[in-house]
């Protein structure tokens, strides 16, 4: 890890203006990723800014909204009888992810801001379009077994390995923050960017912009959402197919549907396509195996990881079959 | 073979970089297993690397420094945290406890002692990881089946794969410590 200088501001206009006025300067709240990434060398920064005095941490519940402070450790949020109420989908993806010592640590701004990564990433000895780029991809062509079917360009198909940030897209969050030029609200949806000709672009951020919360609305639907994860081992691992859904049932119809996936995808995916396969019908094995084929059309695997475009169908059809009580 | 000259060249640059580093170091405090210490740190010195090379509080160990063995596990405000994946700089103020701080004097914990009753360690690398681990595990009330340990015990890997035993260990300690 390369030296850095360390301050604590205790106000967001200080802690944007530190890391705003210096081009390698970064936040640090949890640490969790951003320290094993400066150990790697896959990021740098001459000023480190811990906002952790900053009075972001509290999870409120008024009118029709909750709102988790982007301070809000993972596993506090987990727990809060408000998510397990109303946001059933954020407390299983959140208890589903990393460790319980790195869920008392990481914080929910910095759990969307994870790098998308891959082992040539992290591999100071590879080229590698997002550390450096312009150097290539050997993911294309090397182990890809991990790597995105969905979302992916020739620059770069690593995957997006947020849990948290599938299951709020499935709820329709939005990322509140705070940069020089003001404050911003950013559906979740727009947040993350697709890897296109810039995979070093990961999000909508500005330098210096700080995330403040994620507002949630409160809905039935949300109220009735579920998340599947499916992994190599049982616990303590990425996704290798993740399924999060929302669904307003009536009787046995689905009026509305939210799908959105992980494992599979360059960013947090959600399938337009999918929920338009199943919104007016019935949870069915017909509509279930058209949303699934939907889900995957333009799908592009690479030589190791054709089997999440088959899993992923299966796991879509056999969560909402549980979600939707239907056998 | 490396020559005089390169390793002169080499050892000239790092004390060349430790020089510049050393411009920007601060003076904390570090309150460990209830004793106040200062010391005087560079910013990127995580917690683990302040217990072991500068309190020579070694108990806790360095396995991957990744943040995926959880051979450092300490508990910080009676949380589990893993000491590896956070400065020493940003842990002031907090009641930092290591595996140095479990025991009563010549008492051990109750989680010390079913884990030599059970026999739930070989080589010793993540035992302390793993105590520390079970005593928030135990503290959290997530001992209710074999199962339930196992999900919650999951950020602590045992190369030697005691886990068999470290399963019944905690079930052991668990039982004791809510009696």
């Amino acid at each position: 890890m390369k030296a850095f200088e360390y301050t604590s501001p205790s106000t967001v206009a200080d802690a944007v203006r530190l890391v705003g006025e210096r081009p390698a300067a970064g936040f640090i709240a949890g640490g969790t990723d951003l320290l094993n990434l400066m150990k790697d060398g896959a990021r740098a920064h001459d000023r480190v800014v811990d906002i952790n005095a900053l009075p972001l941490g509290d999870v409120v519940q008024t009118n029709g909204v909750i709102h988790i402070g982007a301070l809000a450790r993972m596993a506090d949020v987990a727990v809060h009888p408000a998510v397990q109420r109303a946001l059933p989908v954020v407390s299983q993806a959140l208890l589903a992810s990393a460790s319980p010592q790195v869920r008392n640590m990481a914080a929910i701004g910095g759990n969307l801001l994870q790098r998308t990564r891959c082992g040539y990433f992290r591999d100071a000895g590879s080229p590698c379009n997002k550390r450096v780029p312009g150097s290539g991809c050997p993911a294309l062509e090397g182990v890809n077994r991990g790597h995105a079917v969905l979302g992916g360009s020739d620059h770069c198909i690593a995957v997006h390995p947020s849990d948290l940030a599938v299951a709020l897209l499935a709820v329709d969050a939005v990322v509140l923050t705070q940069g020089q030029a003001g404050p911003r609200r950013i559906p979740v949806g727009e947040f993350h960017l697709l890897p296109g000709t810039t995979p070093d672009r990961e999000n909508a951020l500005a330098h210096g912009e700080l995330i403040l919360g994620i507002e949630v609305p409160v809905t039935p639907m949300a109220a009735k959402s579920g998340y599947l994860k499916l992994r190599d081992r049982t616990t303590f691992e990425f996704a290798v197919v993740a399924v999060a859904a929302a669904l307003d049932l009536r009787g046995n119809v689905i009026r509305d549907i939210r799908l959105t996936f992980g494992g599979v995808a360059t960013k947090p995916w959600r399938s337009l396509e999918a929920e338009a396969e199943l919104r007016g019908k019935r949870i069915t094995g017909v509509t279930l195996a058209a949303a699934g084929q939907a889900l995957v059309r333009g799908a592009v695997p690479r030589a190791e990881n054709a089997f999440k475009v088959d899993l992923v169908q299966r796991a879509l059809a056999g969560h909402l079959r549980e979600l939707g009580g239907v056998r | 073979m490396i020559g005089i000259s390169q390793v002169m060249e080499a050892s000239s640059a790092e004390g060349a970089t430790a020089e510049t580093a050393a411009a920007s170091t601060v003076d904390i405090t570090l309150k460990v297993n209830g004793v106040e210490h200062q010391l005087t740190v560079e910013p990127r010195v995580t917690l683990l690397d302040a217990l072991r090379e500068r309190l020579d509080l070694t108990g806790t160990k360095k396995g991957c420094d990744r943040g995926e063995c959880g051979a450092c596990t300490v508990l910080v405000d009676d949380r589990r945290i893993k000491s590896c994946l956070t400065l020493a700089v940003m842990r002031q103020n907090a009641a930092i406890t290591t595996i140095e701080g479990l025991a009563d004097g010549d008492k051990l914990h109750p989680v010390q002692t079913a884990f030599i009753r059970r026999d739930a360690f070989q080589c010793g690398g993540c035992t302390s990881g793993q105590i520390m681990s079970a005593v928030a595990c135990i503290e959290e009330g997530h001992t209710g089946s074999a199962d339930e340990i196992r999900e919650w015990m999951s950020g602590n890997l045992c190369r030697c794969a005691c886990y068999a035993n470290i399963v019944t260990a905690v079930q052991d300690a668990a039982q004791e410590i809510r009696r």
